[in-house]
């Protein structure tokens, strides 16, 4: 039976339209990120850097977090700690409830995406709106992002142009994306005048001093977290920095990795509520930390390295597997070569583990992450804990094994250790080489059937006159 | 909402002791602790740890201005003594009805003294709840001091108070902003250090804002003008 994945899979491959916004879309992200990167040696210099600031933060991460709470709590932000993202969806509901609200509108964030928040709140009644361009396109298409930063990146201006035509018939018909933004300007800026409560994800979190931190172009992170009398901001547990001086060389970082930009239009430090004689901004401000897994994977000191990302999603726009199958394939909230090493630890290698067969192993990925996460290793380790028997800290470990299999590579491992079983049998497949089947199911679907030496490799050495020893 | 019980569990999980007999096949906690210490000044030797630049007044001013126009933003030079001249050029230029600013900075005393050569100036003199409406569908442009600017990229520094509230340089369809050239530093990491932003406390709300409103996420091509200002317009003087 062909699983779910790789049925996504092989209906994604079959969308040549798609396929080739993918393709375009990650050429351009690629070429602007290395423009921005001329000098190898300082791009080198400050990927170590930016290693050592998330590094130093998560070897102090639970101070951090009672530093940052006690920070933001002594400047007047409200803190919340949820375990599972049912404990974090329940915080958000109970905060609008006290205010009675009934709209909330939704600056970018993949922490609400994984908590599933919009529909845990469609379910009690309140109207959750997505604000970013491209997630509010997905929210009209009732579609996932299908990338971390660019959520739209799958859909082509026609699309978008259709998408527009059949859910506002009133704005007339175009394909122009200028005309399409500031339709969805005009649209969304009624909503942020009205909206009760704004929802912001956020980038950085500063210990220090107590300051969220959030990065973006088109304001819609501002007008959320400015406009609405209460702002939520949700994050995992991960995103704690320890200085405000580590805030430079991680912004730099990111949105040079992110999108190829020396700087986003937006840098957002928020830091207090609206404060007495202040004019505008939000009376209340919270913050929920979410946990779900994350703990988890802090307790082993190898796989730990995932909670230094910052979100910059370059290692998708390098990454050959992602760029083919895209997006929306992988079925899980965070995509491409993070996510396959991020969502079988949380979700468990039971769930997700087949998520870590998709890649190549080329190595982009972490050749381009900017905190140095060795990806492809903790692919290879994901794989082994996949099909290990001894238990580790990762849930699912030991699932995916499959007898046949393992008694496959216990019986290779003794005959390879018996030197004359495995002559005998290596002398047998050359001799009979004539009877391996041509038609080897899916291997031999797209490639000819592969065919065995006349010779053993030990024959061969001996005519070449190699002593045996 | 209780969650003491959510935030014992996760502390208590952070501080557990790593399991031991993991195998390794790459770098450990050990590494990363290695990694901490050999950078626990991640600044040092460095200005701004981005870059050693090392930019004099001119050469910022060039470098702000590349950056800013390469992201749409229009940007004037001028003086103590012309600048007033400027912004009413500006104001001229856009067709404005009106121009949102406060009365009670410098930039702002100047500008009402001659409040005939000007558009009809409104001020931010009440809370946002009593004058909403007005602010998102009646202002045509707002004018704002701000902090400082950041050479390396391109970025105004806004720390928005009771004078200059947030709203203004986010809401209205164009933002001016005015720009001391003194305060133009050469990194972001230079203008916090320089300016002592972790040792007189951060503000409500800061911002850096590096450009008008924009996004790409329709083809990844750029559309500006989208949920904030269309038009940004920074006088330095």
């Amino acid at each position: 039976m062909i699983s779910e994945f790789r049925q996504h899979v092989i209906e994604n491959l079959a969308k040549p339209k798609v396929r080739a916004n993918f393709r375009k879309a990650m050429d351009g992200l690629m070429q602007r990120r290395l423009d921005q990167f001329p000098d190898p040696q300082e791009l080198d210099r400050i990927r170590t850097q930016a290693q050592a600031i998330r590094a130093n933060a998560l070897s102090k991460l639970p101070e951090l977090l009672e530093q940052l709470e006690a920070r933001l709590t002594a400047n007047g932000i409200h803190v919340h700690w949820a375990e599972t993202t049912e404990q974090a969806n329940q915080t958000v509901l109970a905060i609008m409830q006290q205010h009675d609200a009934k709209t909330l509108i939704k600056g970018k964030s993949m922490v609400s995406e994984e908590m599933g928040l919009n529909h845990f709140l469609e379910a009690h009644g309140i109207d959750a709106l997505e604000s970013d361009l491209g997630e509010f396109i997905l929210q009209l298409a009732h579609e996932p992002p299908s990338h971390i930063v660019a959520p739209a990146i799958h859909k082509s201006r026609q699309d978008v142009a259709k998408l527009f035509n059949e859910k506002f018939p009133d704005i007339p018909y175009t394909e122009n994306i200028d005309e399409l933004t500031q339709a969805a300007r005009t649209i969304l800026r009624d909503k942020f005048y009205s909206a009760d409560i704004g929802l912001s994800g956020v980038n950085f979190a500063v210990a220090e001093t107590g300051t969220l931190c959030l990065v973006e172009n088109e304001g819609n992170g501002r007008m959320s977290t400015t406009v609405p009398r209460v702002h939520i901001a949700v994050t995992g547990i991960e995103k704690v920095v320890e200085k405000f001086s580590d805030i430079p060389p991680l912004l730099s970082i990111l949105t040079r990795s992110a999108t190829g930009q020396p700087i986003t239009t937006y840098f957002n430090m928020i830091s207090s509520p609206r404060k007495p004689g202040e004019k505008d901004g939000p009376e209340e401000v919270h913050l929920v930390l979410l946990d779900n897994g994350r703990s988890n994977i802090y307790s082993d000191p190898e796989l730990l390295a995932t909670l230094r990302c910052i979100r910059c999603g370059a290692c998708m726009n390098h990454c050959p597997v992602y760029t083919r199958i895209g997006g929306h394939s992988y079925g899980t909230v965070y995509p491409g070569p993070i996510g396959i090493i991020l969502e079988p630890q949380k979700a468990g290698l039971d769930v997700h583990g087949e998520l870590t067969q998709a890649s190549t192993l080329c190595g982009a990925c972490g050749e381009v992450c900017p905190v140095r996460i060795p990806i492809p290793t903790l692919i290879n380790r994901l794989r082994f804990e996949g099909v290990r028997k001894d238990a580790s800290t990762t849930p699912g470990t030991g699932s995916r094994r499959k007898l046949q299999e393992a008694a496959a590579w216990k019986a290779w491992s003794w005959s390879a250790s018996h030197p004359a079983v495995y002559n005998f049998g290596a002398t047998a497949a050359t001799r009979l080489q004539g009877m391996l089947p041509t038609n080897m199911s899916a291997w031999t679907n797209v490639r000819s059937a592969p065919k065995l030496a006349e010779k053993t490799l030990h024959e061969r050495l001996k005519d070449l006159g190699v002593a045996d020893e | 909402m209780n969650n003491s019980a959510a935030r014992a569990n996760i502390l208590q999980r952070l501080r557990k002791e790593t399991p031991p007999g993991l195998p390794l096949s790459g770098e450990g906690r050990s590494c990363t602790l290695v990694a901490d210490a050999s950078c626990s000044s991640p600044d040092k030797g460095r200005l701004g740890g981005v870059s050693s630049f090392d930019w004099d007044k001119a050469e910022r001013v060039r470098r702000f201005t590349e950056r800013m126009q390469a992201v749409r933003a229009e940007i004037h030079h001028a003086d103590r003594h012309n600048w007033l001249e400027v912004l009413v050029e500006i104001c001229q230029a856009k067709g404005l009805n009106n121009l949102l600013l406060s009365p009670n900075t410098a930039w702002g005393q100047t500008i009402t003294a001659q409040a005939e050569r000007f558009p009809s100036l409104r001020h931010y003199d009440q809370p946002i709840d009593d004058w909403k409406e007005e602010m998102f569908y009646g202002i045509d442009a707002a004018f704002t001091a701000t902090r400082g600017g950041i050479a390396e990229t391109g970025t105004l520094i806004l720390w928005p108070d009771a004078e200059e509230p947030r709203q203004m340089s986010l809401v209205p369809p164009i933002h001016i902003a005015v720009l001391e050239t003194d305060q133009l530093y050469t990194t972001f990491a230079a203008a916090v250090q320089k300016q002592g932003w972790v040792e007189t406390g951060l503000p409500t709300n800061a911002l850096l804002v590096s450009g008008p409103s924009k996004s790409a996420d329709i083809e990844q091509t750029l559309a500006y003008g989208v949920h904030g200002p269309k038009e940004l317009v920074v006088i330095l003087v």
